[in-house]
């Protein structure tokens, strides 16, 4: 009998370990990154480092300003394409699907959410560049810009990045818009509305906080996404200057020079890293207040 | 038809009353088309292209510079998934077991352990990238190695295997418990011979979900596992995953004919191990 007590504790101790791994993961997730990328930070100086416009790791020069800019916009850019499209299709999934598509539907959005990054980057290596090359060249012949860019581009990574939180943002949404109580939509159409009003003036609004929740989401994968934007977003290590310019992004940077960099050129890149980390941090915070709120309501 | 169902004349009739509504149903319905065509747009695009060059060649057993096989990181890619696996699914079942098991409701502990899964489900892979370069390979001393990449690649998946088999486990019956107590068994035993067995297609589809991750990862695996093409001797030497392979086949640009195929078959198993999850998953429903 005791043998038994024995046992039952000493599990009961490994499954309390087994649960510390993912505290553990994080805090060394922590420390490793901020003990390596803080005193490169301060080294450099720390408003020189965040705000600085010249990125020369052959001069020592290290500001990664442009590259913050570069991830903010196509970000916001993926953004711009993705969350219209997306709220629009998880409400097509949630009211306006009939039954027998829906599951072929829904297994489609999980398709496109499980599409590897690399393929996505490939994808729009080879078909939407040279679209957007032809684009940029048929808008400078028509005189309305004034670079046409090779096809590397912001607008090429944001709607590729578009794409790819379709399917965070159509999940999440859909989810939050059936959490909706049908007596809403029913009173709405009661009252006279239509199924369209009924859907954006109540439905929608009541389900918000699950909506604004999963764009947040996708806007924490467009900031860490990483290989597909290499891939199509041109990576000069410069301020912006149009929309059909290229542009590199934080997580660009740590890639393309970890390479090779060494000494503090290395730690520039881990602290770049940092940046990005507190960034996705903060996102994460709101996801967390966001869910919360549901919960609560 | 039954009275009350509505014709599409009806419908449309009755939307010449409310144009505003009319064009907002457009638009939902186009967002949906465009979004459904997208997906079968770029599937048919790559498989149209990559089909062709789907040659015996492509898997012979060494990659030369005349013939970018893909053989090499396939092998590399199962040695990575095991390791990940072996590493990250037994830590992650018991730290659910422990979740929902033994720890009490409204136990402190249990909002950290939440909270610290949040956290790692939403860092990016190159993050996780960076930590496994500064930690496995530097601090480690274990170089660019398939070890170094499995233990970045099963912190990567632990949120996920952890969410999934608690659910899992939940939505075993308290009655099983209640039963299994009442004949006498121990707290260990039933979480083992009752709990766990009953919960295993929930955990399996999660499992299968973390494999399609690590198939699909290329950011936390380029400076950990490294990018040398071939099978290393042990899982100490570097090695390319698949996708990394076709990664480095697409930048490179020497090789695109290949990384059409290598591409389809990325695909391929993606979408199988997909599909045999929610197949898995969806055992568990019905049982």
């Amino acid at each position: 009998m005791k043998a038994k007590a024995w046992k039952e504790n000493f599990m009961r101790g490994v499954f309390f370990i087994a649960a510390c791994a993912s505290v553990l993961a994080v805090a060394l997730i922590c420390i490793f990154l901020f003990a390596n990328g803080v005193p490169a930070m301060k080294e450099i100086g720390f408003m020189k480092f965040l705000s600085g416009e010249m990125w020369r790791p052959k001069n020592s020069i290290y500001g990664i300003f442009p590259m913050i800019i570069g991830s903010i916009y196509v970000t916001a850019g993926a953004i711009l394409f993705g969350v219209p499209i997306g709220i629009l299709t998880s409400v097509f999934m949630a009211k306006y699907c009939p039954k027998r598509i829906y599951k072929p539907l829904k297994s489609a959005t999980e398709l496109l959410a499980g599409i590897p990054s690399v393929v996505y980057g490939f994808f729009g290596l080879v078909v939407l560049v040279p679209w957007i090359r032809e684009l940029g060249r048929t808008l400078k012949g028509m005189g309305l810009i004034s670079s046409s860019g090779n096809g590397n581009s912001i607008l090429t990574a944001s709607l590729l990045l578009g794409m790819m939180i379709l399917p965070t943002i159509i999940g999440v949404t859909e989810s939050a818009v059936r959490a909706v109580p049908d007596h809403y939509y029913e009173g709405a159409v009661a009252l006279g509305a239509t199924h369209e009003r009924a859907i954006f003036r109540v439905i929608l609004p009541a389900a918000k906080s699950g909506v604004v929740a999963g764009v947040v989401l996708g806007v924490g994968r467009a900031i860490g996404e990483t290989m597909a934007v290499i891939m199509v977003a041109g990576n000069q290590a410069r301020m912006p200057s149009g929309i059909f310019r290229g542009i590199r992004t934080l997580t660009a940077n740590i890639v393309l020079e970890m390479g090779y960099a060494a000494d503090l050129h290395r730690e520039a890149l881990i602290a770049t890293g940092v940046v990005l980390f507190v960034f996705i941090l903060l996102i994460n915070f709101c996801v967390a207040i966001l869910n919360r709120r549901t919960s609560h309501e | 038809m039954s009275s009350n169902q509505v014709t599409l004349k009806q419908k449309l009739k009755a939307y010449r009353r409310t144009p505003g509504s009319f064009l907002v149903m457009l638009l939902v319905m186009l967002s949906a088309i465009l979004t459904f065509t997208v997906l079968i747009f770029l599937i048919a695009y790559i498989l149209v292209r990559g089909v062709p060059y789907i040659t015996p060649s492509l898997f012979s057993f060494t990659y030369t510079s005349e013939n970018a096989s893909l053989m090499p990181a396939l092998i590399n890619t199962v040695v990575m998934t095991l390791l990940s696996l072996l590493i990250a699914v037994p830590f992650g079942i018991f730290s659910a077991i422990f979740l929902v098991e033994y720890a009490g409701r409204g136990n402190r502990f249990i909002e950290i352990i939440r909270l610290t899964t949040e956290t790692l489900s939403g860092i990016p892979s190159i993050v996780y990238g960076l930590f496994g370069m500064l930690f496995f390979v530097t601090t480690c001393g274990w170089g660019f190695s398939l070890l170094a990449g499995a233990f970045t690649l099963a912190i990567m998946i632990l949120p996920l295997i952890m969410r999934t088999t608690e659910e899992a486990l939940k939505s075993v019956s308290d009655s099983y418990r209640e039963g299994s107590f009442g004949l006498g068994a121990g707290k260990l035993r039933t979480v083992f011979r009752i709990v766990l067995p009953s919960a295993v297609p929930g955990i399996l589809a999660g499992v299968i979900l973390a494999v399609g991750r690590i198939v699909g990862e290329t950011a936390a695996l380029i400076y950990t596992a490294g990018s040398v093409a071939d099978v290393p001797s042990s899982v100490m030497g570097s090695g390319r995953t698949l996708a990394v392979h076709m990664y480095n086949l697409a930048s490179e640009g020497l090789y695109m004919n290949q990384a059409y195929a290598t591409a389809v078959i990325l695909l391929a198993l993606v979408v199988g191990i997909n599909t045999l999850s929610s197949i898995v998953a969806k055992r568990l429903t019905k049982a």
